[in-house]
């Protein structure tokens, strides 16, 4: 096993089923100490079994785990004392304000009453709910609620927290928000477990990247060489008249650098690999608005989770 | 953001219990605090029982005969306290299939604190609630003219019975409330409780119903308790002389232990066996 003192969860040989389904076929993860790891997977990969299993919710059938350097079957206690948890909803009263949430959470931490009301105050400030925190939480934004969830998960200071899926379901300030907490904590040194299905989510947060699938890891890397393997974003044009496709190649060529842009006459699209992809963006709209070409449509493509699989796999995901 | 790791109660045995009780208030307070939030949950609660006793005393009372010159609202007070606590346990359920499904169980069992109290909890929480409805529905009979008829100590038994019933109907609602996957599966539950409150001795004397329903009214819990709070109240119902009917007393008492002693294990254990 490795060294307890440098990886703050190791996974070897996980396996877990349910009846005859297999969800879990010997999973293998290592996190070091302090930094964030993404658990990037499509639905049904396994990461929130995973999770469940790390995070002492779920016995696995085979293999073992220890987290904060803690066996999880044998010390689920101790483990318990260690870790912080966000389930896939948030698991927040919804009829108790913010500041009751987090003093109630705070004494089932085994905080004495002082300490848990500071801490909740603490905690109201770094998550910014402070204005919110006498308001029930069913008046709650989803942000707002991840927030709370979050707080709740961090009343202990734990040395490992876990985020399933945390921004699921979150409109883009939502998530903005969470993004912006789960640095937070990061920055302060607790070594972070998400799950996502958001390749962009993994790439913005995550030390690492563990790409799981049917309950096996298929890869693990850092984003960036994740995404050197896989390709950045493409710029596409879709024109409405064929005669127009040569001014779009010219306009498309010129942001791609050297790397010829492709076309695919049947859709009347023209798309190229672009690093600054607003910057693109804007200058390929501006060149063919001045050309005045019939542009249908024009965007970024940015690789889906499906095609990252394909190229790591090098078959499609089901 | 503050990463200090927090001082925390180290973790000897007597500071387990210790704990174990703590952990058990906090739960309590909680739903005592829901309680508080929202009042009008007790008045939907009590909304079923309090239209029934006004229909049936003031609607169909007047053409009931239950027999023996007792007087009907002597007859349904009784077995409308027994009902509420009997429907008691969809509350129970409801509660609990509500935290397991926005994951504050999975929120609980992540966390150090005692296992037990989260179960223990919800049921002191329950029987306080209970009292409440009773209370409640007692000062509606005394309204309405419900009188009871028993010595103190006979009343105050009549209401330990009804509480003793509810106690019991709690394991049945964590268990079930565990076992059922959602909302809307509880949600039906209903459906399954009303004729389960309905076929007792409750609105009617078995003896005027068909033989065969007659036979499950009477050995239904909910008569029970219902016959024998009315014998503590000082207005029996008649019997036909069967030794379910006659030992009304002990069964008050014996069924509810019974189930009890059955569906408690199997809350625990299938508690236990969310980690499967
Ligand atoms: N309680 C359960 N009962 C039956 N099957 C389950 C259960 N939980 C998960 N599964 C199955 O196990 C697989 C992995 O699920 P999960 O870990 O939730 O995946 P993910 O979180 O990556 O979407 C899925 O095929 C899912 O259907
Ligand atoms: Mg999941």
């Amino acid at each position: 096993m490795t060294s307890r003192t440098e990886f703050s969860v190791v996974a070897e040989g996980l396996t877990k089923s349910f009846g005859d389904k297999k969800a879990l076929e010997g999973l293998d993860l290592a996190v070091r100490r302090g930094t964030v790891c993404g658990l990037l997977g499509p639905n049904g990969a396994g990461k929130t079994t995973s999770v469940r299993i790390l995070a002492t919710l779920l016995r696995a059938d085979g293999g073992r785990a220890e987290v904060a350097g803690f066996d999880v079957r044998r010390e689920p206690r101790k483990v318990r004392r260690r870790i912080g948890m966000t389930g896939q909803a948030a698991a927040v009263d919804e009829i108790l304000s913010a500041r009751q949430n987090l003093r109630m959470f705070a004494r089932l931490f085994h905080l004495d009453r002082a300490t848990a009301r500071r801490r909740a105050e603490e905690l109201l400030e770094s998550f910014s709910l402070r204005e919110a925190a006498d308001q029930q939480v069913k008046t709650f934004s989803g942000g707002m609620r991840r927030r709370l969830d979050l707080a709740a998960s961090m009343i202990l200071a734990p040395e490992v927290l876990f985020l399933d899926e945390p921004t699921t379901g979150l409109d883009p300030r939502g998530r903005a928000e969470v993004w912006e907490a789960v640095r937070g904590l990061a920055a302060v040194g607790t070594t972070v477990l998400l799950t996502t299905h958001y390749l962009d989510e993994a790439d913005k947060l995550s030390d690492r990247i563990v790409l799981i699938d049917h309950g096996r890891r298929i890869t693990e890397d850092t984003p960036a060489a994740l995404k050197r393997a896989v390709g950045g974003d493409r710029l596409e044009v879709v024109l409405s008249d064929p005669a127009d496709l040569p001014l779009a190649v010219k306009a498309v060529a010129r942001v791609t650098r050297g790397v010829g842009p492709e076309t695919d006459e049947e859709r009347l699209s023209v798309h190229g690999p672009v690093t600054d992809g607003v910057t693109a963006l804007t200058d390929v709209a501006r060149a063919l608005q001045e050309a005045g070409a019939s542009v249908d449509d024009i965007g970024l493509r940015r690789p889906t989770l499906d095609e990252v699989f394909l190229r790591m796999t090098g078959k499609e995901n089901a | 953001m503050n990463a200090a790791p927090i001082a925390i109660d180290a973790e000897g045995p007597e500071r387990r219990a210790y704990w174990a009780l703590i952990d058990c208030g906090t739960i309590v307070r909680r739903d005592l605090t829901h309680l508080v939030k929202q009042p009008s949950l007790i008045a939907w609660q009590l909304g079923f029982p309090i239209v029934s006793v006004l229909l049936f005393v003031y609607v169909f009372g007047s053409a009931m005969d239950v027999g023996e010159g007792l007087d009907y609202k002597d007859f349904a007070m009784p077995g409308m306290f027994a009902m509420t606590m009997a429907f008691g346990f969809m509350n129970t359920a409801m509660g609990v299939v509500i935290e397991k499904e926005r994951g504050v169980i999975d929120r609980f069992r992540s966390m150090p604190m005692a296992p037990s109290a989260v179960v223990a909890g919800r049921g002191v929480s329950d029987v306080l609630q209970a009292g409440v409805d009773l209370a409640v529905m007692a000062s509606i009979a005394l309204v309405i003219g419900w009188r009871s008829d028993g010595s103190l100590p006979e009343t105050l038994t009549a209401f330990a019975l009804l509480l003793w019933l509810r106690f019991a109907l709690i394991w049945v609602g964590v268990w079930i409330g565990l076992v059922t996957p959602n909302q809307e599966a509880a949600g039906n539950l209903f459906a399954v409780a009303f004729p389960f409150g309905m076929v007792s001795s409750v609105f009617t004397p078995p003896s005027l119903m068909p033989d065969w329903l007659g036979a499950i009214a009477m050995w239904n819990p909910v008569s029970s308790t219902a016959n024998a709070i009315r014998e503590l109240f000082g207005n029996p119902l008649p019997t036909g002389g069967s030794w379910v009917e006659e030992n009304a007393m002990l069964l008050a008492f014996a069924w509810p232990l019974a189930l009890t002693l059955v569906f408690l294990p199997l809350a625990v254990r299938r508690y236990q066996r969310l980690a499967r």
